[in-house]
């Protein structure tokens, strides 16, 4: 017809639907309800600017944050057999998996990546409790074995971020066969004298905490994680009276002495770092050799944690 | 004789049996003798019909049964010399573990084993089965003896779990489980297992990285109970058929995963119709599995042993 209903109707239809607009600009913090924007939430790596609560981080989140100018490179994981068991409950596992997938846009819950933090090569290991709530299955157990065999390979230490519901049921006893897999894979670090660093973060369950994720040489955890074996669930179940206030939390593990340290998300990576050098007995890590990561190109400066002079971050 | 809920026909039968001998004790004239002996037959076929095709819930029932032998049986059975050491040097003793020394065909071992208990009273102290982080520690500390003074060490699993508590929790039940586990994968010496009732979970893991594991016919392995899968992926407890079907965690099931090395036939009837016979069968398999490994350097047991559990899982069930 005419120019209007055929290049500027669309152009102006295609300017607002098109535009990219993330599901929530806004989310609600589970813990205080104050409503938190998107950019501002994830450069403050999922922590709530009003009240501290540590909300779920995806590894690639994680990582982004984690490595140096948020460059690392990914460690190939070993496929397992697919569905060993032939499983299936209300849906077919290998149904569950594909959702998982789609949901999440990972292959599987684990991501293993080597880089540098601090300019200290370490290879890093995080699970995704939104993939089928990081259970641990075959693929977990690999991959942590790739984690560890890299690292022995090139001798650099492993920082492992655990999060998960526990074993994958739907790998059955394969599943629970990880435990002393992964076990494995933690003597080998240790054999080769290299550190093993754990991060708990929230929550961190079942034949998970029972293996790899409570073996560390230094036990970290984010604040307010629920850390356990048998959720508290379980336990009202069993012994029939109310928990304490904070049963089972970071905080709590810390005063019963199964903790090293409860740490901010924001000064995990400092943490680390130090962590790292000194049980690699390297000098101590020039203070900010390198930008802080970019958390978003929008978003605001470097965390005020950041004990870095100005002047001297190259932005 | 305790009846599982799928032997009620043959509980019918026997009663029956038992009713006509009771009747013709009370009257001598009377010969029923042909005809209780037809009922045995028959209860008999009936027996040997239902433990032929066991399913995988009706083995947990089994693998469950009260009148199973349990650790205490068996070691009293198979061992001499049966010296229990107690404690964990830390916080307390756990009756749930039994530990300590004995000799096994004359040459001294290390036995760990989860007991849980065979009446009310011994159940309770036992606490049915379920350790607490105490129990494991008890059983690092023997296994690191036993590693010291170049003994093997023998471990009989049978728990629901690990026990569920407060306090259990506070003293650390996942770090508990991950160092005994982590301790079965160090130790030098030959480390044998045996699935001798219920092996549940994280708990019956720690005692059960060995170097050879078997297990009883009806004996169930398992990452969850059935009814704990069930109110899960089911969202209803009372789909533990189903999840004891899905889950693979029968004896038979878990040969073909390559998770056990052997297993260990029961008389017809279940363990609890044949103690005796039972406890018999486990001491052979113990003896043969110890025989394969006994002499090997302690270097070679630890790496086997770590790279039998690196492969397991290559395979699955074509299903």
């Amino acid at each position: 017809m005419n120019w209007i209903t055929n290049y500027v109707r669309p152009t102006i239809n295609s300017l607002f639907s098109r535009r990219e607009m993330p599901e929530n600009l806004w989310s609600k913090c589970p813990e205080c309800g104050t409503m938190l924007f998107h950019r501002e939430l994830a450069a403050n790596l999922n922590v709530c600017t009003a009240c501290d609560h540590h909300m779920a981080i995806t590894p690639r989140e994680r990582f982004k944050a984690l490595f140096d100018g948020g460059v690392f490179t990914e460690v190939r994981v070993p496929e397992p057999a697919a569905d060993p068991l032939g499983f299936r409950d209300q849906k077919k596992y290998p149904e569950r998996m594909k959702a998982a997938q789609k949901a999440t846009g990972e292959r599987e819950a684990m991501l293993v990546a080597e880089g540098e933090i601090g300019r200290t090569p370490i290879v890093a290991a995080a699970q995704d409790f939104a993939f089928m709530g990081g259970s641990m299955g075959m693929y977990v157990g690999n991959a942590l074995i790739a984690a560890a065999g890299r690292a022995t390979e090139r001798r650099r230490p492993l920082v492992l971020f655990a999060a998960a519901g526990g074993a994958r049921m739907q790998e059955g006893i394969l599943s629970l066969m990880q435990m002393p897999r992964t076990t494995v894979a933690v003597q080998m670090l240790r054999e080769a004298g290299l550190p093993y660093l754990v991060v708990l973060t929230h929550p961190t369950t079942g034949g998970v905490t029972a293996s790899y994720a409570m073996l560390g040489d230094v036990q970290i955890a984010e604040p307010g994680a629920l850390i356990c074996f048998a959720g508290p669930r379980v336990i009202e179940q069993t012994i029939r009276e109310k928990l304490p206030e904070g049963f089972q939390r970071a905080e709590y593990l810390l005063d019963h002495g199964m903790l090293d340290r409860v740490t901010h998300r924001r000064r995990l990576r400092e943490e680390l770092i130090a962590l790292v050098r000194m049980l690699l007995a390297l000098p101590p890590a020039v203070a900010a050799d390198l930008p802080p990561p970019e958390a978003d190109a929008a978003g605001p400066a470097a965390p005020a944690a950041d004990p870095a002079p100005q002047g001297e971050t190259k932005a | 004789m305790n009846y599982l809920d799928f032997e009620k026909p043959l509980a019918e039968i026997e009663g029956k049996a038992e009713e006509l001998r009771a009747l013709a004790r009370a009257n001598p004239q009377m010969t029923v003798e042909k005809e209780a002996e037809a009922l045995d037959r028959k209860a008999e076929t009936l027996l040997k019909d239902l433990y032929k095709s066991l399913s995988p819930w009706q083995k947990c029932l089994v693998a469950r049964h009260p009148d199973r032998p349990h650790c205490r049986d068996y070691i009293e059975a198979l061992f001499r010399d049966w010296m229990p050491l107690a404690g964990d040097r830390n916080f307390a003793e756990d009756a749930a573990v039994m530990g300590g020394l004995a000799r096994f065909n004359d040459a001294p071992v290390v036995v760990i084993g989860h007991e849980k208990g065979h009446d009310t009273r011994t159940r309770i102290e036992r606490n049915f089965g379920m350790a607490r982080p105490e129990g494991y520690r008890k059983a690092m500390r023997l296994m690191e003896l036993a590693h010291r003074f170049r003994l093997p060490v023998i471990t009989l699993v049978d728990t629901p779990g690990a026990y569920p508590g407060k306090g259990a929790e506070e003293r650390g039940q996942a770090e508990a489980i991950a160092r005994c586990t982590q301790k079965c994968l160090e130790i030098g010496v030959p480390l044998v297992a045996v699935i001798i009732g219920e092996g549940g979970s994280g708990g019956a893991v720690a005692f059960a990285t060995a170097n050879r594991v078997a297990m009883l016919e009806h004996a169930i392995y398992s990452v969850i109970s059935p009814e704990g899968c069930a109110s899960i992926l089911w969202k209803d407890a009372e789909k533990m058929k189903e999840a004891a079907e899905a889950l693979r965690l029968t004896a038979q099931d878990l040969q073909k995963l390559g998770v056990i090395d052997r297993i260990v036939k029961e008389p017809v009837g279940g363990a609890q119709r044949g103690r005796r016979e039972t406890i018999e069968a486990v001491g052979r398999a113990i003896e043969v599995m110890l025989k394969e490994l006994v002499g090997r350097k302690p270097e070679t047991l630890v790496r086997d042993r770590r790279q039998k559990f690196l492969d397991m899982g290559s395979k699955g069930l074509a299903a």
